[in-house]
């Protein structure tokens, strides 16, 4: 008689997720005797389960191996994880604050919404911290799922509609790319588990100039690349985020995108270091690409979602030059950025969405003109976001930002940085293109549409905190990335 | 030191503290805002005054303040401030010209009173902290923090091209200062990490090729600061559009941020790339001297003109300094607080007949001084002083250029910019002559009113500094030499000496090529 082998279940190492996946089905159930006017106390109790996980999240901090680890080593909530799982909270916390005012002004049942950012959350999480290429999948694919629903979310609305369907059909088309890679790499290694792949790598020294792991590593990067929109594979970005509700787009291009990096960067860093030379390079040609056709494609947006669409795309491509440098700052870098990116991304978003009227017919850069004069407040707000997007000091943007090229510079990538820098310096022109019409513009609108709905200027305060406090003392998140990192 | 402590951070931030305050007043109330910026300005200068009596003359850096500020991975970040004799008077000048464009606008902005104010303040913490910084980070900060309240300045209280000239200025600068920010890096890491101190940095020793394509990188900031020829196209734009406050904040103190730069980093940290760009900044210097003035001289417009002027000047003061000798460095500096004195004179003086008429074209002028005589006489110091009649400040500054520069290998150049001298009176004089003499024939100038009390009270202490500077400039060299004197002697002692000496034959070929100085903290 075999005896039974009791699998290694550790909740503690996957304790948010599971937090946020009971309130989520928690959720579930009460949506149905939840009248349509009080969806929005659904809301309040997925923020309080998103606080719970971020205490969990807290609590989980250096915590020893014994407690991080589990299910057979397909788990691992190491710091590095619990970085970006705070992340993926704050972001879905600040898009769930933005959510309850613009689904009311566009008349949209939305008790689904919250349960739907609860599991997409959760499946980041269990992608930032899966050491398996399974769990990782897994986490990818709850996490996709839960978004093709939200950028389709307004059924109404043929945009939204499209936006779904072409995230769907993408997102598809590139989860088999990554599929594939995965594939091709446990042919090549005979195992699916990151440690394994590395060891297998170490032992065998031939796996390098193996085809089936060399072109396995390339397809997972191009499955990746899908997801953190880098190009030449960012084409579905620009209409989901148009077409999506502007509080999922915000969400989308904050949480999803540093889940994306979390598994990139584990997958690339850990399990396949013997391809350094590799990924280096290919990651050298992705960020400059990325970062070009974002800048140059964004000069030329009117729609504001649209530009900030093709700026993330930029922002991506920053990320991949602290990624290409392939050393700790440039982990650290990313781990910091991505949040300052949170922060100053929805609350962009968040003003946006104050701003627009029902049906967003006017989310176009001149309908700004004339909003410093009539909300000088908000204005004053929207402006130190995009100075942060910019990268332009004392904001979280701008350290970030200084981190990221420093440790390419320190890696020796000087003109990744200079075309970076370069980069960053025709973003200023398309971020400044809404302050000319925020500022030097003769108003056209009274902007009294606006109401001044409390959660959403409570998503807007913490998040002008969030990108002020860094911008001014980065000192302790910057350490706290640092002892983060994977190396 | 006996000196007050923390008097530097007081300075600074007096004015963050007025930005804070205004955030807070009813926007309406114009007096009381234009008053409380008045006000505050004045105590930040009054404050900057126990500088001036408290500077000991020697090289050191005084007055310093060092807190750590940011430690995190391979960075070591400091709040560390401090002057010494290149920067004490262009922070006096700032602090001095600040109320003084308060006051201009009393009349001039009557939108926006409040955002405007709060520019205006967070301008002038961006200019001191970017002078009094030591730690290079922290100046890169503040450098870069001048940036959005003089495009604010320019883009909403500005003229009828007001949004292109903005967005001009701002792309041109953050282009520059982003490269810079590079080589800053570059520099950090090749100095083997520790801290961004510039005393530190100027221990280093680097080869050759790495110092040219630094000192590109900050020279080319630095000469989009300046404005130097060819990078000067942003200036005539940003000044013209610019109210007459933010062109004389732009004229007599962001500019002199570049040629700063050049005395305080450029030169000092990367001397053999100096020596090796001197021919070629000089170069353009003078072409930056003579084709300004040509430009000037066909100018319709005043403002424009007086912009023109600008990059001339700019070009005698980078000639000087580039002379690298005690007469040309002190002559450049001097001609740095005279440009800001008399070209923040002129600006406010085109103010006061735009304001008056809504016109700054000179055809819509002529014999002015029949209607204004007070206003004529000013106008006519401050025009010798830009031209550097002996007596005002200008000669002092013009003269000690070109005599440092025929001492050093820059004679021939200086013969030919002496020749810009003449220029200069040509085109000041020309249009002196066109807007003040002549026949008063058109019958708007005919009712136009001479200075009142507010506007003579403005331009008075310039004046009075002209005269001072032309006649007795002694204090003001006295403390600025023995820092130029480091600076020069740093600017010419040749890293490849240092490199010898200090990497032992042997070593691996990538040794930081520094001796760690002794670190001042920990």
């Amino acid at each position: 008689m075999e005896t039974l082998v009791m699998p290694a279940i550790n909740f503690a190492a996957i304790m948010p997720e599971t937090i946020l996946s009971i309130v989520a089905m928690v959720l579930l159930l009460l949506n149905v005797f939840v009248p349509g006017e009080q969806k929005a106390y659904l809301g309040y109790l997925s923020l309080v389960g998103i606080v719970l996980a971020f205490f969990s999240v807290v609590s989980g901090w250096n915590a020893p191996l014994s407690l991080q680890e589990g299910f057979n080593g397909s788990v691992l909530q190491d710091n590095f994880s619990l970085f970006f799982k705070a992340i993926f909270l704050i972001s879905s916390g600040l898009a769930v604050l933005i959510s309850d005012h613009y689904m009311v002004k566009e008349e949209c049942n939305h008790g689904e919404l919250y349960p739907l950012i609860l599991f997409a959350t959760s499946g980041m999480m269990l992608m930032s911290s899966g050491t398996d290429m399974m769990t990782i999948f897994l986490g990818l694919e709850v996490l996709s799922v839960s978004l093709y629903v939200l950028a389709g979310f307004k059924r109404a609305d043929t945009k939204s509609n499209e936006a779904g369907l072409k995230y769907f059909l993408l997102g598809a088309f590139s989860t088999g790319f990554l599929l594939y890679g995965m594939a091709l790499t446990y042919g090549a290694t005979g195992t699916t588990k990151i440690a394994g792949i590395a060891a297998a790598a170490a032992q065998d020294s031939t796996l390098a100039g193996n085809p089936m792991f060399v072109v396995g590593m390339l397809l997972m990067a191009t499955g990746f690349s899908f997801k953190v929109a880098a190009a030449p594979f960012h084409m579905w970005t620009p209409d989901v985020y148009e077409g999506a509700p502007t509080p999922m787009t915000a969400f989308m291009s904050a949480g999803p995108k540093a889940a994306g990096f979390a598994a990139f960067i584990r997958v690339l860093m850990v399990a396949m270091p013997v391809l350094a030379v590799d990924w280096h390079n290919l990651l050298w040609v992705l960020a400059v690409l990325t970062m070009t056709v974002g800048n140059i494609i964004a000069l030329t947006q009117n729609n504001i979602k649209r530009m900030l669409a093709y700026s993330s795309i930029a922002h991506a491509g920053y990320c991949l030059v602290g990624f290409a440098a392939g050393n700790g700052e440039g982990t650290a870098g990313i781990l910091f950025y991505m949040l300052s990116y949170a922060f100053m991304n929805i609350g962009a978003f968040a003003i946006i969405i104050l701003v627009g009227k029902k049906g967003e017919p006017n989310n176009n850069v001149e309908d700004y003109a004339g909003f410093g004069v009539k909300h000088p407040v908000l204005a004053m707000i929207m402006a130190l976001f995009l100075f942060s997007l910019a990268g332009i000091p004392p904001t979280a943007g701008f350290i970030g930002k200084f981190y990221l090229f420093s440790s390419a510079l320190k890696a020796g990538y000087v003109w990744l940085v200079v075309i970076g820098v370069l980069n960053s310096a025709a973003s200023c022109y398309y971020y400044l293109r809404v302050m000319v019409f925020m500022y030097m513009k003769d108003p056209v609108e009274e902007f009294d549409w606006m109401k001044l709905s409390p959660p959403v200027l409570l998503c807007i305060a913490i998040s002008v905190v969030g990108v002020v406090v860094p911008g001014v003392v980065p000192s302790i998140i910057l350490q706290l990335a640092q002892k983060a990192i994977l190396l | 030191m006996n000196q007050m402590p923390a008097l530097l951070s007081i300075i600074t931030f007096t004015p963050l503290i007025g930005v804070i305050l205004l955030l807070f007043m009813n926007k309406n109330n114009h007096s009381v805002l234009r008053g409380l910026a008045m006000v505050v300005t004045l105590i930040t200068f009054l404050a900057s005054l126990p500088l001036v009596t408290g500077f000991q003359s020697n090289a050191e850096f005084q007055f310093v303040e060092m807190v750590p500020w940011i430690a995190a991975g391979p960075f070591q970040m400091n709040y560390h401030v401090g002057i010494d004799g290149i920067s004490l008077w262009l922070v006096i000048l700032t602090t001095f010209i600040m109320p003084i464009a308060v006051l201009s606008t009393w009349t001039a902005v009557e939108e926006k009173v409040k955002e405007y104010m709060i520019c205006l303040l967070l301008l002038e913490v961006g200019m001191l902290g970017a002078f009094i910084s030591i730690d290079l980070f922290l100046f890169y900060i503040f450098w870069e923090v001048m940036l959005i309240p003089m495009y604010f300045i320019i883009g909403i209280w500005g003229g009828k091209r007001k949004v292109y000239a903005a967005v001009k200025f701002f792309i041109y600068t953050m282009v520059g200062s982003l490269l810079m920010l590079v080589a800053l890096i570059y520099l950090y890491f090749k100095a083997g990490g520790g801290d961004f101190n510039l005393l530190n940095f100027y221990q280093l020793a680097l080869d050759p090729a790495t110092q040219t394509w630094l000192f590109l990188a900050f020279a080319l900031a630095f000469a989009i600061k300046v404005p130097m020829f060819p990078l000067h196209t942003w200036l005539p734009d940003a000044h013209t559009e610019a109210p007459t406050a933010g062109s004389v904040i732009l004229a007599a103190i962001l500019l002199k941020m570049g040629t700063y730069g050049f005395v305080r980093f450029a030169m000092p940290l990367f001397p053999d790339a100096t020596e090796k760009f001197t021919p070629l900044i000089a170069t353009l210097a003078v072409i930056g001297i003579i084709y300004a003035a040509l430009v000037a001289m066909v100018q319709e417009d005043v403002k424009k003109l007086v912009a023109y002027s600008s990059v001339a000047h700019l070009g005698f003061v980078m000639l000087g300094v580039f002379a690298l000798n005690q007469q040309g460095v002190a002559g450049g500096m001097l001609q740095m607080l005279n440009h800001g004195v008399s070209t923040g004179a002129l600006f406010l003086i085109v103010g006061f007949i735009y304001e008056r008429r809504h016109t700054r074209l000179i055809t819509d002028f002529g014999g002015l001084s029949k209607q204004m005589p007070v206003f004529a006489t000013i106008f006519m110091i401050v025009t010798l002083s830009s031209i550097g009649l002996p007596g005002t400040n200008g000669f002092i500054g013009e003269f000690l250029v070109l005599l440092g520069a025929f001492e050093s290998n820059l004679r021939w150049y200086a013969v030919i910019a002496t020749s810009g001298v003449i220029l200069s009176a040509v085109y000041m004089l020309w249009m002196f002559q066109r807007v003040m003499f002549g026949e008063l024939n058109n019958p708007k100038n005919q009712t136009l009113k001479d200075l009142n009390a507010r506007e003579i009270a403005i331009m008075a202490p310039l004046l009075v500094l002209i005269f001072f500077m032309g006649v007795y400039p002694t204090p003001f060299l006295d403390k600025m030499s023995p820092a130029i004197d480091r600076m020069i002697k740093l600017s010419t002692t040749k890293h490849a000496a240092r490199l010898q000496q200090q990497v032992p034959a042997g070593l691996q070929q990538m040794a930081p090529m520094v001796t760690p100085p002794a670190m001042e903290m920990k």
